[in-house]
């Protein structure tokens, strides 16, 4: 009896030290693994908490999932080393002070490429520290005066409003005899500056604005005393200038409930999920600038993006197909011109005659546009996708591109 | 005309509902739950996961709501807010607890719930519609259900027997000490009461107005908002400051919307002429 003990314990003490001695062996094989590839930091600075936290983590997530894929299928090849991309991450809580603490950090990490931030003022606040410590920053904010000379080291990250805005209204009057307009936005720096701009936009083609000045608080729950007058005027067309994903649903219900029968539509991107949720069918035949890959031009590679961030997040945020590019062209440029590794002028030489194929969307390619906007090419070229939401889906209504 | 008021009224009576929690607590524990936002959002997660998700009927997913925030509320004040009571010697010691807390919620939640809006089927379908005046039926239901829950809350408070010695501490603690009550055990009962509140209407608003994980702190900035119109601790105080701001909001955005988004300023300015006028607010000092 005594001696099957002994066994025993000698059996299991064996097993242990077997068990330890081959997860060192994988640890340390690992670690030899991973030591082969340099690597390469990309940071982000955008709101990751608060009200607008889903803007910040759809560029957060995108930017992880992709890193985690290139990382996995071996790295990144830049020159002659092989990188794994690190992503590191700030949150700057919307708040421009936060911002550029944030920036701040990243050039102490000696960091180059920053994604974000997500709004107007951080991305304004910002331009002092990336001009002076050499980074190349990709905010989703619409200044102009970030993009255009003499500034140089912002690159707007998506379709600005002013931008897909004529080409709703021009769509929407001409297909859909769209005449009165009202506006509607939150009261701050973003949506306000969006408004104006829609609104120079409708007036330009002829439409007539019935509503400019209504605004919101940002953190209303319930929109039915905000919209009551609106609705009362009858527009044709009631514009969400700069809406919030979380605000949007509550809108279109509220104006829907209130009996409201008009075209809605916003300039910024939304999410499916969220607004089925929030409005469910009321939300039916809202217009918006859909994910830069809707299901009719996604590539395959695109499909696997979405099920390696749904594994990753439990769920997709139909932002992230806008988002999901800042993270490639800075890859792909960098892959274009090596010694923008750590040189960001190199990087500015680059963008001015960089191309290459898209990975996400069918028949489109990667290259910097913005010439006609700001005078030189600080915007990524994504495709604009105006959609129109349908029984929990968005349908493409037509593909754009800017120049 | 008929539209606007109904409007405030609506507002009126959801913001009251959400006041009440709050100032149960201060009139208690003369705590300021900065967490109270966060737990009305709980309450709504609460209710979207167990209607929404789950797609148990809407009452179970209230009652598990308000149960579940009572729970949480009453193990908060006693594994925080009473040993903090207790040992500290400044006021301020519990609103940084409570706005410690507040961010530990909302960080919680953002990890749980993730950061998308969320929303759930409407509890009751139509609109009604006359020459003067559209209410959608489930915001009626809401309304109704908010000023029942008030009046309940009311006479719970006045007649039973944890309500008579829950306004006997809010009076003076040291005379209901005297008297018998037990402090302790009536405190963490109004602290479970408030968070239970909180939780209700999160629940109940998440029908209509959905929830996210960030809103928890603009909810509480104007939950204090009505306390301070009413009259810190008083509940009496709490209903009507509901009431009038719902009222202000509902008049103010349809008044002043030819000159941009000043409803709140001329609020928050009125809010400054009025407090220093009366610095108590509206019914002064706790209930008696």
């Amino acid at each position: 009896m005594g001696s099957e003990m002994t066994n025993r314990r000698s059996t299991l003490k064996s097993l242990a030290l077997g068990a330890v001695s081959f997860l060192a062996i994988a640890a340390g094989g690992a670690v030899s693994a991973q030591a082969e590839n340099k690597e390469l930091k990309i940071g982000f600075v955008g709101v990751t908490s608060g009200p607008a936290a889903a803007w910040g983590t759809s560029n957060v997530r995108s930017m992880q999932t992709r890193a985690d894929w290139l990382n996995e299928t071996g790295g990144v090849k830049i020159g002659e080393h092989t990188y794994n991309i690190s992503i590191v991450n700030f949150d700057d809580q919307k708040d421009p002070k936060r911002a550029i603490a944030g920036m701040e950090k990243m050039a102490q990490e000696g960091i180059h490429y920053v994604v974000g931030p997500n709004v107007d003022d951080g991305a304004a606040a910002v331009r002092p520290v990336a001009e002076s410590k050499g980074i190349i920053y990709f905010p989703y904010a619409f200044p102009k005066a970030l993009y255009a000379p003499p500034a140089s080291n912002a690159v707007l990250g998506m379709i600005a409003n002013y931008q897909s805005g004529p080409a709703i209204y021009k769509y929407l009057k001409e297909n859909k005899g769209v005449k009165k307009v009202a506006f509607i936005a939150a009261n701050e720096s973003d949506p306000l500056s969006q408004r104006d701009s829609g609104v120079a936009a409708a007036k330009e083609l002829g439409l007539e604005v019935v509503a400019e000045k209504d605004t919101y608080q940002n953190d209303t729950r319930d929109f039915t005393p905000v919209l009551t007058p609106i609705v009362q005027l009858k527009p044709d067309l009631l514009v969400l200038s700069g809406v919030a994903p979380a605000n949007a649903p509550l809108l279109i219900r509220a104006a829907r409930e209130l009996g409201y029968e008009g075209l809605i539509s916003a300039e910024t991107a939304q999410d499916a999920t969220v607004l089925q949720e929030g409005a469910g069918e009321l939300a039916n035949g809202f217009i918006s600038v859909g994910g830069a890959s809707t299901p009719e031009i996604r590539t395959p590679v695109m499909e696997e993006f979405i099920e390696r961030y749904t594994k990753k997040f439990g769920e997709y945020n139909d932002e992230s197909n806008t988002k999901v590019y800042a993270l490639e062209y800075i890859i792909e440029t960098l892959k274009a011109n090596p010694k923008a590794i750590d040189n960001v002028d190199e990087f500015k030489k680059t963008m001015d005659t960089f191309s290459a194929p898209n990975p996400y969307a069918k028949d489109s390619t990667l290259k910097y546009v913005g010439a006609t906007s700001f005078g030189q090419k600080r915007q990524l070229s994504v495709p604009m996708v105006v959609t129109e939401f349908k029984d929990g889906e968005f349908k493409t209504l037509f593909v754009g591109e800017v120049d | 005309m008929e539209q606007v008021i109904a409007n405030g009224l609506y507002l009126g009576a959801q913001y009251a509902l959400i006041a009440l929690g709050l100032t149960l607590i201060f009139a208690l524990m003369n705590v300021l739950n900065f967490a109270h936002g966060q737990m009305y959002v709980l309450g709504g997660f609460v209710t979207y996961t167990i209607y929404g998700q789950l797609k148990l009927p809407f009452v179970v997913a209230l009652v598990c709501s308000g149960v579940t925030l009572a729970v949480i509320g009453g193990l908060m004040e006693k594994f925080l807010f009473r040993p903090v009571v207790r040992r500290s010697k400044r006021e301020e010691s519990t609103m940084l607890l409570a706005a410690a807390t507040a961010f530990f919620l909302d960080a919680v939640m953002l990890l749980l719930f993730g950061e998308k809006q969320r929303g759930v089927p409407k509890i009751i379908s139509g609109v009604f519609v006359s020459d003067r005046l559209i209410l959608p039926y489930d915001r009626i239901l809401v309304g109704v259900l908010a000023i029942l829950m008030i009046a309940a809350f009311m006479f719970f408070m006045q007649y039973s027997k944890p309500g008579r010695a829950m306004r006997a501490l809010a009076q003076d603690r040291v005379a209901a000490q005297l008297m018998g009550v037990k402090v302790e055990r009536y405190s963490m009962i109004g602290f479970a009461l408030g968070a239970m509140l909180a939780g209700v209407v999160g629940g109940l608003l998440v029908s209509i107005t959905g929830v996210n994980s960030g809103i928890g702190g603009p909810i509480s900035i104007k939950a204090f908002l009505m306390v301070m119109i009413g009259g810190a601790g008083v509940v009496g105080g709490a209903i009507a400051g509901g009431f009038i701001l719902g009222m202000m909001e509902s008049v103010g955005l349809t008044v002043l919307r030819e000159y941009g988004d000043i409803t709140y300023l001329v609020i928050f300015a009125l809010l400054m002429i009025f407090l220093s006028i009366r610095p108590h607010g509206l019914m002064g000092k706790p209930w008696g």
